[in-house]
């Protein structure tokens, strides 16, 4: 059973209490973009094995949309984190990198 | 251990021949040969699609030099761990086609591969427990009566005929009526893999296990080889064939895929004498329960609904499933179950397949079976031979081309059912 701690309301929930919704950082493409890029944004996804950001939902408590730094491999959770950030912050990524010293960002943060 | 090992015929008269020298002239049914540097055609992959890709690269086009390269073992991912349900009752006309070609290659199967793939076309039953499901089934009737896939919906009372131990009067999940196909059935999961990659390595096609590919070389566009923990291996034609890892390889290609991984589980249930001789269904439940021949009682789950590798699958998963299904079939609730494990399918949003090129040539992908892939394994290895051989797809596979996400022509099953197949 994952548990994850909504970054909201603060409650420490069982996974059957919330809902996942996919991949995060997904970045919407706009009125100009390429049909390419708007498949890409629909459909395509890292679906990454390790380190995985996502989306989920504290559906049965405060209903609000968070995100959560996981491993799709051994399950652990490195921690979760507002839906407002465009990247995951910085305590997110220490402790990743405390369990997975190989692993590195792929994002660049301007 | 030679290259290629033929097995000779299995048929009753080497039985007699075998019990007259103790048994000691039976060969190994494939051969474990060292890579070679190159072959024509690599297929990623010694699951069932992947074997049955190699077999009708052979059969139907005469391409033997081939490899069927495993990270682990022969038939150990979703071909091992599936619950080995056979039917072809989908909705859409490109699946009802590519599914309905599968079973029939199933029925000739152990004629054809020479091998006992104890395919038992034991009738199937998809339970209707809410209103929705009645419409939703009924409408699949008509459908597959249009498209020539024989099923028939029948009542409550022909239900309790088929299957004497279910439970009609549900409080909360009671059966409406059910989606009968009467050839659907099932088949034993490893003999399938075994008879193809039998059936292949007679041709002279090499099947290398224990062989991780790690990275895939391209040039200009173009696929040259792939290395792997046993080297670097060249190849005209690459065939991606593994399921839940096929965004992996894409990526070592280069590309992404519409395509995520969670995990599917199935439980088993202590042997029991006969008490159920048809596969029954319960989408809304997600319970997919069938007898086999040893007595076990084998049930089907739910998936994990998050991205996930891990072969196990999850307590409260398999607790909603059990739950469910002992309303309908009560004599459950008295089996200890004995196993419990997980295999990582592979969900596209439309929930069809992909059989495609990609954007490396030589390079092609099949994935996408999502939960259902045991009953496709002949017909979609059918459809990727052809894909491979001629680098476009055939009548069956021209539907499930990359394209159609960005075209927007779905094939969409996931609607028509209300659950993943």
């Amino acid at each position: 059973m994952l548990i994850l701690t909504c970054p909201y309301c603060g409650v420490t929930a069982e996974e059957t209490e919330l809902q996942p919704g996919g991949e995060a950082h997904l970045k919407r493409v706009g009125p100009g973009g390429t049909d390419e890029e708007l498949e890409a944004y629909l459909f395509d996804r890292k679906n990454a094995k390790g380190v995985h950001f996502e989306r989920w939902r504290h559906a049965y408590g405060c209903g609000r949309w968070f995100l959560a730094a996981r491993c799709t491999v051994t399950l652990q959770v490195f921690g979760t984190y507002k839906a407002q950030n465009t990247h995951p912050p910085s305590d997110i990524v220490d402790s990743i990198r405390a369990a997975r010293p190989d692993w590195t960002p792929d994002w660049t943060t301007t | 251990m030679p290259d290629a090992p033929r097995t000779g015929r299995y048929s009753v008269f080497a039985i007699a021949r075998e019990a007259m020298r103790q048994h000691k002239g039976w060969t190994r049914a494939w051969g474990n040969p060292p890579p070679r540097d190159r072959y024509k055609v690599i297929v990623v992959g010694a699951g069932g699609h992947g074997l049955a890709t190699a077999y009708y690269l052979g059969k139907n086009f005469g391409i033997t030099d081939v490899a069927v390269i495993e990270k682990g073992w022969l038939g150990g991912g979703n071909t091992g761990r599936n619950t080995t349900i056979i039917r072809s009752n989908y909705l859409q006309d490109p699946s009802a086609a590519i599914y309905n070609k599968s079973l029939s290659l199933y029925e000739n199967l152990s004629q054809d591969l020479n091998y006992n793939v104890m395919f038992s076309p034991r009738g199937l039953i998809m339970l209707a427990q809410t209103e929705h499901e009645v419409r939703g089934y009924k409408r699949t009737v008509y459908a597959n009566n249009l498209q020539g896939v024989s099923t028939e919906w029948i009542e409550p009372a022909r239900l309790k005929e088929l299957v004497p131990i279910i439970n009609l009067d549900g409080p909360r999940y009671p059966v409406l009526g059910g989606l009968y196909q009467a050839r659907g059935g099932t088949a034993r999961h490893d003999a399938v893999a075994w008879g193809y990659a039998r059936a292949c390595s007679d041709m002279g096609m090499h099947i290398i296990q224990n062989c991780e590919v790690k990275g895939i070389d391209t040039e200009g566009g173009q696929v040259r080889a792939v290395e792997t923990t046993r080297g670097r291996i060249s190849c005209d034609k690459l065939a991606i064939v593994v399921a839940g890892h096929s965004s992996q390889l894409a990526e070592m290609a280069g590309f992404r895929l519409p395509i995520e991984s969670v995990a599917l589980q199935a439980l088993v249930s202590e042997p029991i004498k006969p008490c159920m001789d048809v596969v029954v269904m319960a989408n809304t439940v997600h319970g997919y329960l069938s007898q086999s021949d040893k007595g076990e009682m084998v049930i089907g789950g739910g998936t994990d609904s998050f991205n996930n590798f891990t072969q196990r699958g999850s307590w409260h998963h398999a607790e909603e499933t059990v739950r469910a299904l002992i309303e309908t079939f009560p004599m459950l609730s008295r089996l200890k179950m004995l196993r419990q494990w997980g295999g990582i399918v592979d969900m596209t949003g439309d929930r069809s397949p992909i059989l495609s090129t990609t954007p490396v040539g030589g390079i092609f992908v099949n994935c996408g079976w999502g939960t259902g892939g045991f009953k496709a394994i002949p017909g979609s290895g059918w459809a990727m031979a052809e894909l491979v051989a001629k680098g476009a797809p055939g009548p069956l596979a021209a539907d499930f081309g990359l394209n159609r996400f960005r075209e927007g022509r779905f094939i969409d099953e996931s609607v028509a059912a209300g659950v993943a197949h």
